[in-house]
């Protein structure tokens, strides 16, 4: 009994260590003025690196905005193009529904080159490569699907029939839709927006290969600076990215615990 | 099927398209450098380049190694959370944490964290293990991608322990307890009871987590080595290298990569009765 309790505190410590350290590390850095080997804290703190972030004159902030903007953008077009087609998948039996599920995981696993990279050349013609429009359009490539797949869930555990009760009792489709299914779904679509958002927020590849470099979001700066060599403004870059992340994963979790 | 319109208009429009104009252009009509006959060249070219061979090698390998290590960690996870869950009831979420860290921080933080004169270096110092930081072994950007495997299994092993959880939690206690009250050992519970209802779920997601490290591009971006790199970093180089004619090779690397990606998804589907509106855990 005694080992058990012993491993027990040591799971609790490792996982605990695990999902604090990495914020703390982060934040510790930001603040470094000067962190040398083989120094195990800073020698001098410093705000430089997060007042460069905010500084009119860096490019971050307009990143930052770029970078939220793009992923609203897709959270709305990926729940709206996603809505309708989970209730489909839900729902009904069609022919080639299980091809059209294959489709639908491809993309979430398939690394973004060979849709990307075909198409470049297609958006070439149209102007949209090195735009936001086009890092959009291809933010949609794994954004939708994954959308679709968490929304199907929701639309799973909701039963037609009660739209069906509600239209019986004289309610139109948007009374029926206002009153019935959007609260039965609420909380999928609550985490299928989160998730849509994050996925955007977090893609690099895509936005490379699309935006050529001159359509700059926070994880193109954050890698820049990496390779560029400045810690502390890596740092504290690395914790704006992680912040809706965490923010929706402190919201989410309840959700999921429960669902699982 | 006017509902799945607009979702097709994305599916097939950009993402089966895209794919579709991959192989166009990777099969000799990449017009920028005026190619306007079908060939196989690129591939050939790819397939016969040694630097692709190390690069394919090392994938499969860096793959392989960081999905067996995944399952295996994730498993054990998954079998503390569920012994330790009834006293710690915030372990179930703590475990998810790593599943939202994104890949280039999670490599950000190696960087940080096992570099050689990073945080266990420093500690290792001051305990006076070691006087410089070259004594301290190199465990990012290393010969060996270390770093890039320790960076998957610590991505990868939670998103397995989900899986696995939520397999536990449908099978129950109840075989457990029947194997006990027979006199199975843990080991015999483990090996003969849970392990087997187990197994088929964590196979399949680690197909999935496979197909994914194979396809990656981040993590061994900014943990790997310049020379071999994993697939992935070869085909973005190739793409955005200034010289065109690189880039029919590039798109035909990653038509290839694609269709190992689209197989293993398939023997996912195939092997698991995947039930469509179930939540996907993914990454």
């Amino acid at each position: 009994m005694t080992t058990r309790r012993i491993t027990a505190g040591i799971a609790v410590a490792v996982t605990a260590t695990a999902a604090i350290f990495p914020i703390a590390l982060l934040a510790v850095w930001s603040f470094a003025q000067r962190w040398f080997w083989p120094d195990l804290l800073p020698r001098g703190w410093s705000t430089r690196a997060w007042l460069y972030l905010a500084s009119p004159a860096s490019a971050i902030s307009p990143a930052i905005a770029t970078s939220l903007w793009i992923a609203i953008v897709v959270t709305v077009i990926s729940i709206a193009v996603a809505l309708p087609a989970a209730r489909a998948l839900a729902w009904y039996d069609f022919p080639g529904k299980r091809a059209f599920f294959f489709l639908l995981l491809l993309p979430v696993i398939a690394p973004p080159l060979a849709s990307a990279m075909g198409v470049h050349g297609l958006f070439l013609r149209f102007g949209l490569t090195e735009t936001v429009s086009g890092v959009i359009l291809v933010h949609l490539i794994p954004a939708v699907p994954y959308t679709i797949l968490m929304l199907t869930g929701s639309f799973t555990r909701f039963d037609p029939d009660w739209e069906a009760q509600a239209r019986t009792l004289g309610a139109g489709t948007l009374s029926v839709w206002r009153y019935v299914t959007l609260p039965a779904i609420a909380p999928g679509l609550a985490i299928a927006a989160v998730f849509a958002f994050l996925i955007s927020w977090s893609q690099y590849l895509f936005t490379v290969l699309i935006g050529g470099g001159q359509v700059l979001t926070l994880p193109l700066i954050l890698v820049s600076f990496q390779r560029g060599g400045d810690e502390a403004i890596t740092a504290a870059l690395a914790l704006v990215f992680l912040a809706p992340t965490v923010a929706a994963f402190a919201v989410t979790a309840k959700y999921l615990r429960n669902d699982a | 099927m006017l509902l799945l319109a607009p979702a097709s208009l994305v599916l097939l429009g950009l993402f089966a398209g895209g794919v579709f104009l991959a192989v166009v252009q990777s099969t000799g009509f990449f017009a920028p450098i005026g190619e306007h006959a079908f060939t196989l060249t690129h591939y050939s070219a790819m397939l016969l380049n040694r630097e692709f061979q190390l690069s394919l090698f090392l994938t499969i390998t860096v793959a392989a190694i960081s999905t067996v290590l995944s399952a295996a960690t994730g498993v054990g996870l998954a079998l503390s959370v569920r012994r330790l869950t009834g006293r710690w009831p915030l372990l179930n979420a703590l475990v998810q944490v790593p599943i939202a860290v994104p890949h280039i921080v999670m490599a950000v933080l190696l960087l940080n964290v096992i570099s050689q004169s990073g945080l266990v270096a420093r500690i290792a110092y001051a305990a006076g293990l070691l006087a410089t930081p070259n004594e301290f072994p190199v465990l990012v950007n290393d010969r060996y991608s270390i770093g890039i495997v320790a960076a998957y299994v610590l991505k990868e092993s939670p998103f397995i322990a989900v899986v696995a959880l939520a397999m536990l939690a449908r099978i129950g206690g109840e075989y457990e307890a029947l194997a006990a009250t027979l006199g199975a050992s843990r080991w015999q519970r483990f090996r003969y009871v849970t392990f087997p209802m187990l197994a088929p779920a964590v196979v399949s997601s680690s197909v999935i987590v496979f197909a994914f490290i194979f396809g990656a591009f981040e993590v061994p971006f900014l943990l790997g080595r310049p020379y071999p790199s994993m697939l992935g970093v070869v085909a973005q180089r190739r793409f955005t290298s200034i010289d065109l004619t690189e880039r029919p090779d590039a798109i035909a690397l990653s038509v290839l990569m694609a269709i190992i990606t689209a197989a293993s998804v398939w023997a996912y589907l195939k092997f698991t009765r995947v039930q469509i509106g179930e939540r996907p855990t993914l990454f």
